[in-house]
């Protein structure tokens, strides 16, 4: 069992279309964050920044670009990239250097200005590039990839299309109450039954956007945070950010096919997506039965009904039920998505894991005002990105 | 397809142009016997393989569908859509000998309304996009059995 590291401070800038450059939104998270933690710029051994690949080359070194919007001041910096799992895994870069000893007190930033629209490949003609094919040859969009599961959860485990429209209702319902999302209005069944279809048998209201937005965690040792004060902080007890196992058979983006099973005999492994959440509860040492609230990655209604089981929530053909018994909304038994999800937030890549953390951080501290999980001590968070990266961070307080 | 055109793959290597009966084009590991479309003959994804040699595999033409949806919507360049718009079916086909899944457009005419998990697809060349002297041709499935009556 790993040892914890403290959460001593999160920020966040909103979530929308803000259109400014994406240094401001981690800027304004960074030191949402270390005001939070009660530290100054200066007291920062280690920054630790999440890449985006859309805003040039500073965002390529976004570790760096923070600690130069910050000040240099010579502390150690990385920058990491893993498609949507960039936070977790520069959380996890800050969380090793502390464990490590290197570091007692780290800063993790991540933030992302997004181009209108569906999000498509980088420029220039990449015939050797995955994702650029996809788009090319089949015309597949994220959305496409998102249908597929759905399509596939209706035919195996008779999801309707009333089951997806309700975890939009559920997630808009929570988002209304947080002062962070991008989308704050309550909306009801019928319209989102109402909003056009993009990709059947998915609706325009059912397929998260693409968002500005830029959040930030101040990590430290439990030592640091005891020096400093913190008597009682949430802490980090896991951050998992496994690879898929070979043979990988379902199909995920942007790949054209799945691995093929040929070679492989005797039962298939866990899925990509069931292992990412399983090998945080085994460095935890906690079972997903003591979880009491969940922040999952929604890019569909009905990817987060998958998410349920495959971070143990329920049985596998379960969620439905779950979700139809209203044990996932607050005041559920087990609620997900309290911060109204991607569903009320849009994407911003490489603030998004983060993001997730800060929330159930909020949470476990009983400050998520107006959609508090009462009385919760663990949270978990998962997310999958492109490429076979995907993470999942294991709170706890 | 247009006879006044040039025909090209619109990915070379990918498949092969027969017109009667097309294939895709993978890779079939030497050791291990391990698929990979698009073909990877620089390594084996097999973790427990270290073989370097493959031979080229044409994957079977026929499966059925794991899973499918459509495009409502004109996906972002570097797709080269229609002038009007014209939305079209995508499908996830499962390969019995092959054990895997793999994707393709279905062909133009198909509704996600006429499909359903486990339908029998088979593999076709087709138009992609043009320009004024070459037509790209992309493999896609097309449904094995007649559509059904009254389901669009
Ligand atoms: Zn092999």
């Amino acid at each position: 069992m790993a040892e914890r590291v403290a959460i001593l401070g999160v920020g966040m800038h909103p979530w929308g279309k803000w259109g400014r450059n994406f240094v401001e939104y981690g800027l304004h998270a960074a030191n949402e964050a270390l005001a939070d933690a009660g530290l100054a710029w200066r007291d920062i051994q280690f920054v630790s920044g999440a890449d985006t690949i859309r805003n040039g080359y500073p965002g390529f070194v976004s570790g760096a670009t923070f600690a130069q919007a910050l000040g240099w001041t010579g502390a150690r910096v990385t920058s990491c990239y893993a498609a949507c799992a960039s936070g977790a895994t520069a959380i996890a870069a800050a969380r090793a250097q502390i464990l490590a000893g290197l570091s007692d007190v780290a800063l993790v930033v991540g933030a992302d200005t997004t181009p209108k629209g569906f999000f498509a490949p980088v420029g220039g003609e990449r015939r050797d590039d995955p994702d650029w094919l996809r788009f090319h040859l089949l015309g597949a969009t994220n959305p496409t990839y998102f249908a597929l599961y759905a399509r596939r959860r209706m035919e195996l485990f008779g999801a309707t299309e009333a089951d997806f429209a309700a975890v939009k209702v559920k997630n808009a319902r929570h988002g209304a109450a947080n002062p962070n999302a991008r989308y704050r209005t309550e909306v009801t069944a019928g319209e989102v039954l109402a909003s056009p279809v993009v990709a059947d048998p998915l609706r325009l209201l059912e397929i998260c956007a693409t968002s500005d937005g830029g959040a930030a965690v101040v990590l430290s040792s439990m030592e640091f945070a005891r020096r400093h004060g913190h008597r009682r902080p949430v802490t980090v007890a896991a951050v998992s950010t496994v690879t898929p196992r070979f043979p990988q058979t379902v199909i995920e983006m942007p790949n054209f096919a799945t691995d093929s099973a040929v070679a492989t005999s005797g039962e298939p492994g866990p899925t990509f997506r069931q292992s990412i959440a399983r090998a945080a509860y085994e460095e935890a040492g906690i079972g997903p039965e003591e979880v009491d609230v969940a922040e999952v990655y929604d890019l569909s209604t009905a990817l987060e009904l998958d998410w349920y089981e495959d971070i143990g929530l329920c049985k596998e053909g379960e969620a439905e039920k779950l979700l139809r018994d209203g044990d996932t909304a607050v005041g559920g038994r087990i609620p997900v998505n309290p911060s109204g999800g991607l569903s009320s937030f849009g994407e911003a890549i490489p603030a998004q894991a983060i993001a997730q953390v800060c929330e159930l951080s909020m949470q476990l501290r009983g400050q998520a005002s107006g959609r508090q999980v009462e009385g919760a001590k663990v949270g978990v968070s998962a997310n999958q990105g492109l490429f076979g990266h995907g993470s999942s961070v294991l709170v706890t307080r | 397809m247009n006879p006044a055109k040039t025909q090209v793959p619109a990915q070379p290597g990918w498949f092969t142009l027969d017109p009667e009966a097309p294939a895709l084009l993978g890779s079939r590991c030497r050791k291990c016997g391990t698929i990979a479309f698009p073909a990877e003959n620089a390594f084996c994804r097999n973790p427990d393989c270290q073989s370097t040699e493959f031979d080229q595999h044409a994957l079977s033409r026929r499966g059925r569908i794991w899973s499918y949806t459509d495009a409502r919507y004109k996906p972002p360049v570097p797709y080269v859509a229609t002038d009007p718009y014209q939305p079209f079916c995508i499908a996830a086909v499962e390969l019995a000998d092959e054990k895997m899944v793999v994707l393709g457009q279905m062909v133009a005419g198909v509704e996600a309304g006429d499909l359903a998990v486990g339908d029998e697809v088979e593999l076709v060349l087709d138009t992609l996009h043009e320009d004024d002297a070459h037509e790209y041709l992309v493999w896609k499935w097309r449904p094995v059995r007649p559509r059904k009556e009254g389901r669009g």
